[in-house]
């Protein structure tokens, strides 16, 4: 199975049913593994704190919801994080390309990336980072824990573990 | 006839419905004239309201109203091309439209000059933009209540507030309490 259809084969088991993106060369793969699913709504939106509201919709009219998205978007959705998600204790599972890694050819992503972490860290989001193919094991359980503790919780995957793009 | 005014007008058919409530002073309003359990007050987050109603509307039956304001439109203005594309006929977007921040202290929004929401929203792909005025929003709403098509309202009122308190219900609170109301 190919870490684009274990993310996904992943959400669909945790009951999963609407995602959000917002594209990053890095999630090509699996935001067309998410649209070929025939259990999850797509819906993409246009900036991602959109996107959390979207989800923060679906997942009171019941269905599970997560959102795609690059890691400079971090930026745009601090405010929406914090008094919409966080505020109203939805959980909201981030799977992120964490743009600025290793194997970075675009300087601007590293000048985000460097931030990234400390942001998240300082929004006390539970942060998980995929480095190595193999972490992907840990999605379903970074799933099961989101729901349990009603937080956002971030996944940042970077270019070694997408193999570069 | 200013915000209120319509909110007092349109309780009365809105009191049973789903609705997303903009953060700031249209909350306030509503919550001091008729607070329901059906009713999600956003107690921050300008702009998301008609994305929490979207959502809420792709993602269950009921019809979902999001009462959303011009500025915070202007706010979110990716908004509108999701619903548009994305066309959910149990959502009715309410866009009260004074032509002015009314939360901050009334400073005139571009909707209130040369930008027409209602054109956006039809430039936007959204088949359905009815615009009023602001007697005639109660009327409007019912009829869209009573159709089965997504329906985008721009009500255009008069720029102004009344004194409200503000909301002390807790997030949580007001989550559940909604959350209870939508699975019913």
């Amino acid at each position: 199975m190919s870490v684009n259809e274990k993310i996904v084969s992943d959400l669909v088991a945790n009951d999963v049913q609407f995602v959000t993106t917002v594209p990053c060369k890095q999630l090509a793969g699996v935001i067309d593994a998410i649209d070929a699913s025939s259990t999850i709504q797509h819906v993409p939106s246009n900036k991602e704190d959109e996107g959390m509201g979207l989800c923060a919709g679906a997942f009171m009219g019941g269905k599970r919801s997560a959102i795609i998205m690059q890691n400079t978007a971090i930026g745009v959705t601090i405010n929406t994080l914090a008094t919409l998600t966080q505020f109203y204790r939805l959980p909201l599972p981030m799977l992120i390309s964490y743009r600025g890694e290793l194997g970075e050819p675009v300087a601007c992503q590293v000048e985000m990336a460097v931030h990234t972490k400390a942001l998240l860290a300082q929004l006390n989001v539970p942060t998980y980072h995929f480095h190595k193919e193999d972490d992907v094991e840990e999605f379903d359980k970074i799933l099961k824990y989101t729901f349990m503790c009603n937080k956002p919780v971030a996944i940042l995957t970077d270019a070694s573990f997408w193999k570069g793009y | 006839m200013i915000r209120s005014d319509i909110l007092k007008d349109i309780a009365p058919v809105i009191s049973d419905q789903l609705v997303i409530c903009n953060i700031g002073l249209p909350s306030q309003e509503l919550h001091m004239i008729d607070d329901q359990p059906s009713t999600f007050y956003m107690l921050g987050t300008m702009g998301l309201s008609s994305s929490i109603g979207l959502g809420l509307a792709l993602a269950q039956d009921k019809k979902v109203i999001a009462i959303d304001g011009d500025g915070s439109v202007l706010t979110n203005f990716g908004t509108l091309p999701t619903i548009a594309n994305n066309v959910a006929d149990n959502f009715i977007l309410l866009i009260v439209d004074n032509g002015s921040y009314g939360s901050t202290g009334d400073q005139p929004t571009y909707a209130g000059k040369k930008t027409s929401l209602t054109k956006v929203a039809i430039a936007c792909g959204c088949e359905n933009v009815v615009e009023c005025s602001a007697e005639e929003t109660k009327a409007e709403l019912e009829k869209a209540l009573a159709g089965n098509q997504m329906t985008i309202i721009v009500s255009k009122c008069e720029s102004g507030n009344i004194p409200v308190p503000v909301i002390t219900l807790d997030p949580v609170v007001i989550r559940h309490r909604f959350m209870e109301t939508v699975s019913a």
